[in-house]
């Protein structure tokens, strides 16, 4: 029986959304972070991790590259890039 | 036991033999006594369910499908404009494969608003995935809503099921009927399983966007279950009659079809007139008899075959039309018969009852004698031609 | 990567508030939370078979009755005893909200059901192309109350969701916005402290609808609270407390957005929002008042 369409929990991890980004990237500096942890709280896709100053990082199979994280930053410590034509 | 009840008592005893722990449902004529039972059953803790007093049939219906897909068995109960405002929800809960099951007192549609019986509403519904039984007397209407469940949870069909039965006629009418006991009803009715449910120990997400991939495959499905159900249907009868002591086809029921020439195919109360015009005609040495259809969806495509295959003249009397079409009933019965080699020589189409108006014994014994003439069209047999003559000028 | 109870994947647009909004509500949720959802931008978003991104049980219905599906659901838990240690979650958009799911939402208020119930407010019906709908603000450019020639955008007010989820004596009502995201945490949590129906409206600008760049959607949070045009407020059982604002004029809220566009060159029109902010301001008291100056040592 083909039933309900019951989706098993959390399979979007299948679709990489990363691809969608067309324009720019977020590039995480290290250099100024306090690990305030504003840029995992803003993320859309919850794409945005790390243990703490310094040390966070985004998962670029998911960031469509939408430029929160960037303007969020206190400390200016993420950059939006060109995002390049060859991947 | 034997009890003297009306028909709402009846099968409100029913499903409190279910054991249904979600009831929900909003008030309309001829559906109210069922529910009024029902609440009073909770109040009185004879019935140990949440009984949810909502604001609409459209709300009605979305609390049952909230409950069953948390894997509660739960009861509705409807009539015409109410199962028509929840038309959504309805196809909603089969396309979501949840088995409900849910009582439609049958009752005219408006405009112009009757709130008399004839088969308009669920008919209406006819194309929505649920399993549709119809209902001769209050026995049946008692036994039906038991199988109903057993039916729609069995593992291989999880379709609802919907207990269709004469508005007024059926739910006000006062029979005697045979009550099972609740070992009976346990013994015949295990508790719901759910087979997949919202459950935060085992997390899924149901109602998804289906795109053009996969639709297809879902509606192909419930299409599949539903004739698997034509295969089942008799199965669970049979256990039925071993626990219960009724026997059912459950499909179809031949009244004096053995050796009939003239046979009328109809749904619902009006077949417990028909079969005593039967037996008067028969006296008389008439040969008469009738098909009673019992379930409408899935529809016993074969099984009518089988049973007129051999008879020369039949007449499909609805209790229904589509208007602008023909009848729906006998739409489809003469679907049935077409590239067999064998079949009736007229099988005429004929409307009756709408909107309340009595089907008389006299009704059926013209029906009868006008299966003599020529095969008619969807011919409406108790019309009034007086009443046509309006004029707006 | 993931420790969220709603996963990357989803297809909403790149900067969307609601996206945002959603994981800090179900987050803040815990996972003993099932969702009922009705249709909109998030559900076509985040459950397209075979792939959904929710980690909890979440069940999408019609367009209009997720309150009565999630009263289902919370009455199967009470049969089953499983009440008190199940939140329930119904939750919909502005449209399905304050239109067509009101008569659903009023009747589950009624009758008193232990649920938090969401409103994704991002004010027009997003998911189906921009049209208007009750929490359209004043003045917005929607595409069925466009600007034009005879027309200068929406002429109706916010339908006032809050007062009439207090008319219906519920415990607990109040506003958010992805511009304060620790707000909206924070107010989910309180709710699930409190047994009852439970009001949480949330304000999530949408890129798309408003037109802005995906980078602001937090900022323009932040403006709509800081003008007066989105109050934050909040009442427990009765009791009223507001986020205090110094008011910001409504202007730079208007200019940021192509969707008022229009009144970008009409001072008449700006006026005509400024009142809206204004009596927003008056009305629940959103003035923060001057701190003393101190006197000098």
């Amino acid at each position: 029986m083909f039933g309900p369409l019951a989706c098993k929990p959390g399979s979007s991890v299948n679709n990489k959304t990363g691809s969608w980004r067309v324009e720019s990237r977020p590039v995480f500096l290290h250099k100024n972070c306090i690990g305030c942890k504003m840029c995992v709280t803003v993320c859309p896709e919850g794409c945005v991790s790390g243990p703490g100053k310094n040390a966070m990082e985004v998962d670029l199979a998911f960031c469509k590259g939408c430029g929160m994280c960037a303007l969020i930053c206190p400390k200016k410590d993420i950059e939006m890039v060109k995002e390049e034509t060859q991947k | 036991m034997k009890e003297l009840l009306e028909g709402s008592m009846v099968v409100a005893k029913a499903i409190k033999l279910c054991r249904p722990g979600v009831v929900s449902a909003y008030p309309i004529t001829p559906q109210t006594h069922i529910v009024e039972h029902l609440a009073q059953m909770v109040a009185d803790g004879e019935l140990d369910s949440q009984f949810v007093n909502v604001e609409s049939e459209h709300s009605a219906a979305s609390v049952v499908l909230g409950s069953e897909a948390t894997g509660v068995r739960s009861y509705s109960a409807t009539s015409s404009q109410g199962l028509l405002l929840m038309a959504e929800v309805i196809y909603n809960i089969a396309g979501m494969r949840l088995p409900l099951v849910m009582t439609d007192a049958n009752r005219a549609i408006s405009a112009p608003i009757n709130i008399w019986n004839d088969q308009q509403d669920t008919i209406s519904l006819r194309d929505a995935g649920w399993i549709q039984i119809y209902a001769e007397d209050n026995q049946e209407a008692l036994d039906f809503h038991i199988l109903a469940y057993r039916l729609a949870e069995d593992k291989n069909i999880m379709l609802p099921v919907m207990v269709c039965m004469d508005g007024f006629i059926l739910t006000h009418g006062i029979e005697t009927v045979d009550m099972p006991t609740q070992e009976q009803v346990d013994k015949f009715l295990p508790p719901y399983k759910a087979l997949y449910k919202l459950d935060v120990d085992n997390p899924q997400t149901l109602g998804p966007l289906a795109d053009p991939d996969c639709y297809t495959e879902a509606r192909y499905a419930i299409h599949a279950t539903q004739k698997k159900a034509l295969e089942l249907i008799p199965e669970l009868t049979a256990e039925f009659a071993k626990v219960f002591g009724r026997e059912y086809n459950g499909l179809i029921e031949g009244y004096q079809l053995k050796d009939a020439e003239r046979v009328i195919v109809a749904m619902g109360s009006v077949c417990g007139t028909i079969k005593d015009v039967i037996d008067e005609l028969r006296q008389k040495g008439k040969k008469v008899g009738l098909l009673k259809i019992t379930s409408f969806r899935p529809f016993p495509a074969q099984q009518i075959y089988d049973a007129l295959k051999n008879i020369s003249k039949v007449a499909v009397l609805d209790r229904a039309v589509s208007l602008g079409g023909g009848a729906p009933l006998a739409t489809e019965v003469k679907a049935a018969f077409f590239g067999k080699t064998r079949s009736p020589k007229v099988i005429s189409s004929v409307v009756a009852g709408l909107g309340g108006r009595d089907i008389t014994k006299d009704t059926v014994k013209d029906i009868y004698s006008m299966l003599t003439q020529k095969e008619k069209a969807c011919e409406f047999m108790d019309l009034k031609p007086e009443l046509l003559k309006e004029n707006y000028e | 990567m993931s420790n969220h109870l709603f996963n990357s994947g989803h297809t909403a647009c790149a900067g969307c508030g609601q996206s945002l909004a959603v994981r800090l509500v179900i987050d803040a949720a815990g996972k003993n939370t099932i969702v009922a959802n009705n249709t909109g931008c998030l559900e076509v978003f985040s459950t397209k078979y075979p792939e959904t991104s929710w980690e909890v049980p979440f069940i999408h219905s019609l367009f209009e009755n997720a309150p009565a599906v999630a009263s289902g659901i919370e009455s199967a838990l009470k049969y089953l005893g499983k009440k008190d240690s199940v939140n329930v979650i119904a939750e919909a958009g502005d449209g399905g909200t304050a239109d067509i799911g009101l008569q659903s939402l009023s009747g589950m208020w009624e009758r008193g059901h232990d649920v938090l119930y969401i409103c994704y407010d991002n004010e027009a019906y997003m998911n189906t192309g921009i049209q208007r709908s009750g929490l359209t603000p004043f003045s917005a450019d929607t595409t069925t109350t466009p600007k034009g020639a005879k027309s200068s955008g929406n002429l109706r007010y916010k339908k006032p969701m809050p007062e009439i989820a207090m008319a219906h004596g519920i415990p607990y009502v109040a506003t958010s916005s992805i511009g304060f995201p620790q707000d909206i945490v924070r107010k989910v949590k309180k709710a699930f402290t409190i047994k009852g129906p439970k009001y949480l409206q949330i304000h999530v600008p949408c890129p798309l609808g408003w037109s802005y760049p995906s980078a602001k959607s937090v900022d323009m949070g932040k403006l709509a609270v800081d003008t007066g045009l989105y109050p934050l407020i909040e009442y427990e059982y009765g009791k009223l407390s507001v986020r205090k604002i110094t008011p910001k004029p409504v202007d730079e809220y208007l200019k940021a957005q192509g969707r008022f566009k229009h009144l970008w060159n009409n001072p008449d029109g700006i006026k005509k929002v400024q009142e809206v902010a204004d009596n927003n301001i008056a009305k629940y008291g959103l003035k923060a008042e001057p701190q003393p100056e101190q006197p000098a040592v």
